[in-house]
């Protein structure tokens, strides 16, 4: 192959391995600690010197994770949470973005700037008039005010337009002298060609989503209506010290996603190489 | 190509059968238009609105003028914190360095290439919460495993995350650690569109790997360079969640290390100081805008558009 006629003979990559060894220890230890130290006693994770291997192998830490937070009602939190912003911003960003790509109306390239400028700016900036807009609605503490604001996304509209932009007339023509109406050709030719993109865009958003602190952390308040996240950190105000149990938790609340990259890594990078990671 | 350069085949196709102005389109985008009024263009105005007032407690609020912006300037708490957020953002950019040698040397081998992408990409991935406690528990200053390995080659480490001076140090360092697996997968796809014949042709006319790297590599790798600063900068100057978890609340260490977005929160949600909280939100936007001004008119100097 060409693309290994530069590289050096396999045998004389043992250096370049062994480096990229040391730096992806150095990645990897912190979480091989983590679930080390939720196998540990709390002794056990606070000795000097420190305890490698945990004694035992018992699930105490994690018991004690599910007795102080409610993390089944939690969980589905989080879950509905994802799914209402996943759903809801991919119809919404690939309306806009079918219109913003196929049709031309007044004002259109001002609106497409807009949403551009707007949803790139840092979401501080909207934060405190967002809260004051949940409060006003009453949907402070509810699942629609964590998933509302995010179900806006110039990344997605941005990243749709262009894959229907991509697509030949030609489809849309055939569909319509088929007899098919906009929203039929929308829906049934043109929005399942752009298939790679919405994997791409579900991949990332399901990650903010789920990873989000600040803002389920400003919009809900009572024990049983947050997202783990935000349950997680109020567990550390808490049990400060008894690292086994944060560490149980932590590891837990982190596998879901985890386990969906490890399935589909390749997915993932191809969104990341395209656009950066930023919601 | 014809007289039409301006488009790709796309353009020119859609060119030879234009379509008429029509209001459909605009009810495809009249959804999300809905949403970004309500949730973005009107809280922005009011967000602007509320740092010219002063706010109570229970939503009322009196125009005050630029008093906000004012109270901003003597306060030594907001300079503190804007130092800490380009203190982080600063040693941040430091892990780019980093990432491209990562990214090269995953390049320059033929086994293992999509383990190492996968290590490394695996605290994008984690909860930042997650990331947060574990490294507080390494950085401990009693017993947590940093020191104490520091301790057997007889350094006697301090207190990372609980003492101010340290804080924001050892906070910035998990920056790097969570942001390499983003920048190395960038910078990767870039090293990808490198040309094979140019590197061909650098080495016959004889140039070793490290000479080839610097003078073709580099230069062809500054695009990608420059796109993984501009998204660095800006995610590091809104960095909240490692703050909270690490040295917030309480910590003896929170009065010393809180950044710009943390100190936000703070007057915004704790405090309820609205106003307050608001102006310097806008003064975090403005930051933002001039970095990524500056950026992009220094960028004419050292990125290279092939």
């Amino acid at each position: 192959m060409a693309e290994q006629a530069r590289r050096a003979p396999r045998h004389r990559q043992w250096p370049a391995h062994l480096l990229l060894l040391l730096a992806a220890g150095a990645m990897v230890f912190p979480f091989v600690w983590q679930v080390l130290t939720a196998f540990k006693t709390v002794p056990e994770s606070r000795a000097v010197p420190p305890v490698i291997v945990p004694s035992g192998w018992g699930f105490d830490a994690f018991g004690r994770f599910f007795e102080s937070l409610p993390v089944g009602n939690l969980f589905v939190v989080s879950v509905g949470a994802l799914v209402l912003r996943v759903a809801g911003q991919l119809l919404l960003a690939s309306l806009a973005a079918y219109g913003f790509a196929r049709f031309t109306f007044p004002g259109r390239d001002a609106i497409f700037a807009l949403f551009l400028i707007m949803l790139m700016a840092p979401s501080q900036l909207f934060l405190i008039a967002q809260f004051n807009f949940m409060k006003d609605f009453a949907l402070l503490d509810t699942l629609p005010a964590i998933a509302l604001p995010g179900l806006f996304s110039a990344f997605g509209t941005f990243l749709l337009r262009q894959a229907f932009l991509a697509i030949p007339p030609e489809f849309e023509e055939a569909a319509r002298l088929d007899g098919a109406n906009s929203f039929q050709i929308f829906w049934k030719v043109m929005l399942p060609m752009t298939g790679p993109t919405l994997a791409a865009l579900t991949l990332l958003t399901s990650l903010y989503s789920w990873n989000d602190l600040l803002w389920p952390l400003v919009v809900t308040s009572s024990k049983e209506r947050m997202t783990l996240p935000v349950g997680l950190a109020n567990l550390q105000g808490q049990y400060g010290t008894d690292y086994p149990t944060l560490m149980a938790g932590s590891m837990l609340v982190s596998l879901p996603l985890i386990v969906i990259f490890i399935a589909l890594q390749r997915q993932f990078f191809a969104g990341i190489a395209s656009s950066g990671l930023k919601g | 190509m014809t007289t039409i350069t301006t488009g790709s085949g796309v353009a020119r196709r859609r060119s030879r059968t234009p379509r008429k102005p029509s209001l459909i389109g605009l009810a495809y985008v009249a959804p999300a238009l809905a949403g970004l009024l309500a949730l973005y263009i009107v809280p922005l105005a009011g967000t602007f609105q509320l740092s010219l007032s002063e706010t109570g407690p229970f939503g009322d609020s009196t125009f005050t003028g630029l008093d906000n912006y004012r109270r901003l300037a003597g306060d030594a708490d907001f300079w503190l914190a804007l130092r800490n957020s380009a203190t982080y953002t600063a040693i941040v950019l430091l892990g780019i360095p980093i990432a491209v040698v990562l990214a090269a040397l995953i390049h320059s081998v033929d086994r293992f290439n999509n383990l190492y992408r996968v290590l490394f990409f695996l605290p994008v991935v984690t909860l930042p919460v997650a990331v947060g406690m574990v490294w507080r528990y390494i950085y401990n200053g009693e017993f947590g495993i940093l020191n104490q390995a520091l301790g057997l080659v007889g350094i006697d480490g301090p207190n990372w995350v609980a003492d101010p001076a340290v804080a924001i140090y050892a906070v910035s360092v998990v920056g790097i650690w969570t942001s390499l697996g983003t920048n190395i997968i960038i910078l990767g796809a870039g090293l990808r569109g490198v040309p094979k014949e140019l590197l061909e042709a650098s080495s016959m006319d004889g140039a070793g790997p490290v000479r080839q790297f610097v003078s073709v590599t580099l230069p062809l790798l500054s695009p990608s360079i420059f796109f993984v600063l501009t998204l660095s900068i800006i995610s590091s100057l809104q960095m909240f969640d490692l703050i909270y978890v690490m040295i917030g609340r309480g910590s003896t260490a929170e009065s010393g290390a809180q950044t710009m977005v943390y100190r936000f929160f703070q007057q915004s949600f704790v405090e309820y100081d609205q106003g307050y909280g608001a102006a310097n939100a806008i003064v975090l936007l403005t930051l933002i805008m001039i970095v990524t001004a500056v950026q992009f008119r220094l960028q004419r100097k050292w990125v290279f558009y092939g």
